[in-house]
């Protein structure tokens, strides 16, 4: 892939208190891409984020931005300038909503005509052009998260970071929110960091993803590449065990689609338009393991594969089996046995079509 | 009562008829007291402000000096403003002693703390996201000092009140520095102590109701402005 | 509270009181700014308290265009204002410390001014009995022995020092007494208190004439030559304190003697309470008076 690093942080060290906040020795952010930061509360995301906005000083350590590395007042001013942050909590100010769209363009000096136009844009992008003129005191929870989601997009910044921004939103607006925010991000085609902790929100969202612990990195990745080969233990149980899979709609039919995943077809059920990239996830639990294909049966995939590893987990074997991608099943000791299941033995996978869960992508 | 009923009545009689040494005492004392609130505002908080928003050592140890200072003794600050500028004092070049100026000077030393310390907790009740919210839109510091003073601007109303309410009031430091000199240092207060020792209730029945129809007007104001802060 | 909505009207708001604090701050400083025309006059309450002050200063700051800073507090404070060279002139009536005032080179020009004097009042009931007793020491005496309350001023004014001084010609000393009260205020107040708790006290005449109708204390003893209050006024010391205003100290004394005030000070109160508070002495010698 064709990568261009926008922001790039090396070796940088804080510490509050005596006890370490942050340690990272290399961090990328690529241009045009979507990071999201994920690990458990306190792990050091939103202290990261605030970092790489301009916010909050290293101890130790270096910021890159286009290259060049922060070091003076001005440098940061450009940072903050080219960064824009929305947080946890809407943090909206006295005043109507026009008032607080502009306050971004206002800091810059741009002219009343041009801040107009761009505050009604991104209005219009969040879907909040009606409460223009209302005051933030009569806002709900969902349509403050807007206005500080479009007061964010209003300055055109080169990177735009999200600190948990959804936490406080009931799950059905969350959703709304969220795909807004996509479109949005897919429209303007600004490089993003979000720091998240909802590994649903994460693949949705997300291109590329950093794993963070007591303040370290522990894996980066591409989203597929953290949730397929999670390289320790941390990252699995964080992640799941489930296995995801990246593929494109190529049929989609009454509530019946077929997705593309390397070439291989899956059967799943869903509502997506043809093209569509999804994420196709499957819990161990629910695949079946036959040693041979059955003629009939209700499951609408059946794949073979080759058992590539065998993993004891107490009273289950955990296998990891390739057929044309990765794949995670849970089996019991003793059916292991009774089909013979070693290293390299080829079997059949099957699963249902309904417990593919889809979760969709960027169009 | 009869006393006190004829006094009331005198009053009355005299704030009506817009009697001109009442309607001058009082003039003179709105303009001494929004003077020396109008210094205090900006001192007290651009200091709170820069208190609030800055981390320094000692930063507890200034704060409390501030509390304690809400409630300095208005003679202590009276007393200690004569010595600095009487004919013979550091500031005695001035020959500021006895005159409206002194009377600032001391109301504002008494209102500037009262201003800073409601300041400064106005300030820092803002949420801690919202400097670094203001900043990341791209705000220099003056632009976010200046947001953060106007998101604040209910709460730092009040204390302009608190502290203009404090110094209308206040009697010991006004009649000291300013030496209740007619028609010329004489505010509500110190004119009212004289009036009583004079024996004329009712001219110290009409300035003390003036000087209660006044701090009414403060504390409706101020009420306002608290349950506008708390709406729910 | 729609008034606040706008910071717009609250920043106009700041700006016009703003403007009009300092335009009117400009006109104090223009009045401070003269200040060889600034007088400092430090006095008793009695000469403010009784309202002939409020009547001599207009006369003689149009005729001079000085400006006349009146301090009243006890002739004690006022003359220790003036040993700090914090006062120009001052106008008091405690005759001892005054001649120490003057002997200890604080004050020049001592000159007399005007009289009146002192009574003894009380409730009507006069549970010490002194009413028309002839020697104020007696009634003094009188009042100790009964332990009936008296008020004292307690501040070192020219009334306290007088007091004082009865109380030592009487041989009695009241201090700590459960009797004798002091109240650290001025006259008018002192009376106030006198008559609230209906205790006796030493008034000067002027004072008491003008509080008279709130009251209810009457006048038991007067007339006894020991009760004689005079008024002096001294210029502060110039050679010693440079900064004082000598010649406006010179020429509020000049006015003081001067025959058009002294015919003011004649005629002061005599149509509000039908006979004169001071009589003025301008040019007399204090062993004359009373006769």
């Amino acid at each position: 892939m064709n990568q261009e690093t926008l922001m790039k942080i090396e070796n940088i060290n804080l510490s509050r208190g005596g006890v370490t906040v942050l340690d990272i020795p290399e961090l990328h952010v690529q241009r045009g891409r979507i990071l999201a930061l994920i690990g458990p509360n306190g792990a050091g995301k939103s202290t990261l984020l605030f970092m790489l906005a301009g916010l909050l000083k290293p101890e130790q350590g270096k910021i890159y931005f286009h290259g060049m590395p922060i070091e003076s007042r001005a440098h940061l001013i450009q940072l903050r300038r080219n960064v824009s942050v929305v947080f946890q909590e809407p943090l909206l100010l006295n005043g109507n909503v026009f008032e607080n769209v502009a306050l971004g363009l206002k800091f810059r000096k741009i002219n009343k005509a041009e801040i107009k136009d761009r505050v009604q844009n991104a209005l219009a992008y969040f879907g909040i052009s009606h409460l223009e003129k209302r005051s933030v005191r009569a806002l709900s929870g969902g349509e403050a998260k807007r206005v500080s989601l479009a007061r964010a997009f209003a300055i055109k910044p080169q990177i735009i970071m999200l600190d948990e921004a959804f936490n406080s939103l009931d799950p059905p607006l969350r959703e709304t929110i969220i795909d807004d925010l996509k479109n949005t991000l897919n429209e303007t085609k600004i490089t993003a960091v979000l720091a998240l902790h909802d590994r649903e929100e994460t693949l949705r969202l997300a291109q590329d993803v950093s794993v963070m612990n007591s303040g370290k990195i522990v894996q980066s990745g591409t989203t597929a590449q953290i949730f397929n080969q999670p390289d320790s233990e941390f990252v699995a149980s964080f992640v799941g065990t489930e296995t995801i899979l990246e593929g494109t709609v190529r049929n989609c039919t009454a509530g019946n689609m077929i997705v593309d995943v390397n070439g291989r077809e899956i059967e799943a059920i869903g509502d997506c338009s043809i093209g569509q990239k999804v994420f196709c996830c499957l819990r161990p639990e629910n695949i079946t393991i036959s040693s041979k294909a059955q003629e009939k049966i209700s499951a609408r995939n059946v794949l073979e594969a080759k058992v590539s590893k065998i993993i004891r987990q107490g009273f289950f074997n955990k296998l990891i089996l390739d057929c044309g991608f990765p794949l995670i099943a849970y089996i019991t000791i003793t059916s292991c046995e009774d089909l013979g299941i070693t290293h390299g033995s080829i079997v059949h996978a099957s699963f249902k079509a309904t417990s593919v869960h889809v979760i969709n992508r960027e169009k | 009562m009869e006393l006190i009923v004829q006094g009331i009545i005198k009053a009355f009689e005299l704030i009506i008829s817009f009697d001109p040494e009442v309607l001058g005492i009082t003039w003179l004392s709105l303009k001494i007291s929004g003077t020396a609130t109008l210094i205090s505002l900006f001192i007290g908080v651009s200091i709170g402000t820069a208190v609030a928003l800055n981390n320094f050592f000692g930063k507890r140890f200034v704060i409390s000096l501030i509390n304690t200072g809400m409630g300095l003794p208005p003679v202590v600050v009276g007393l200690f403003v004569t010595i600095f500028i009487w004919r013979n004092g550091p500031f005695g070049f001035l020959e500021i002693l006895y005159t409206p100026i002194a009377i600032i000077i001391a109301q504002a030393i008494i209102a500037t703390p009262i201003v800073m310390g409601i300041s400064l907790a106005s300030i820092q009740n803002l949420s801690p996201n919202l400097r670094l919210q203001i900043l990341s839109l791209g705000a220099n510091r003056l632009q976010m000092v200046w947001v953060l003073i106007k998101e604040a601007r209910l709460p730092l109303l009040a204390a302009v009140m608190a502290g203009f309410g404090g110094v209308i009031s206040e009697v010991g430091a006004s009649i000291m520095v300013g030496g209740n000199i007619k028609g010329y240092s004489r505010v509500l207060t110190t004119a009212t102590v004289m009036e009583t020792g004079k024996g004329n209730f009712d001219i110290a029945i009409a300035l003390g109701i003036i000087l209660l129809l006044l701090s009414f007007i403060i504390n409706y104001l101020l009420t306002q402005i608290q349950q506008r802060q708390h709406p729910r | 509270m729609k008034v606040f909505r706008n910071s717009k009207v609250i920043i106009t708001l700041m700006i016009a009181a703003l403007l009009v604090a300092f335009g009117t701050s400009s006109v104090f400083a223009g009045k401070a700014a003269n200040k060889q025309k600034n007088i400092i006059l430090a006095t008793t309450t009695s000469t403010q308290d009784s309202g002939l002050l409020d009547v001599l200063i207009p006369v003689f700051e149009k005729k001079t265009g000085y400006f006349i800073k009146t301090i009243a507090v006890g002739s004690g404070q006022a003359m220790k204002m003036g040993e700090k060279g914090e006062a120009d002139v001052m106008l008091v009536h405690s005759p001892d410390a005054e001649k120490k005032f003057v002997e200890e080179g604080y004050g020049v020009n001592r000159q007399l001014i005007m009289h009146n004097d002192f009574i003894i009042v009380g409730p009507s009931a006069d549970p010490a009995k002194i009413k028309g007793v002839k020697s104020s020491a007696e009634a003094m005496k009188m009042i100790a022995k009964t332990e009936n309350l008296f008020l004292s001023r307690g501040d070192n004014s020219g009334t306290h020092a007088k007091e004082k001084k009865l109380w030592n010609k009487a041989e009695i000393t009241p201090v700590g007494q459960k009797w004798y009260q002091e109240t650290g205020l001025g006259m008018g107040q002192t009376l106030n208190v006198a008559a609230e708790k209906k205790g006796y006290t030493l008034a000067d005449r002027g004072t008491y004439l003008a509080l008279k109708k709130n009251l209810g204390l009457n006048i038991l003893v007067e007339g006894d030559a020991a009760l004689l209050n005079v008024y002096h006024v001294i210029e502060v010391n110039s050679a010693k304190w440079p900064k004082a205003n000598a010649e406006g100290a010179k020429a509020f004394a000049n006015f003081m003697v001067s025959k058009k005030t002294q015919e003011i000070i004649k005629k002061f109160g005599v149509d509000k309470y039908g006979s004169p508070l001071f009589f003025p002495d301008a040019g007399k010698k204090v062993e004359d008076l009373g006769k």
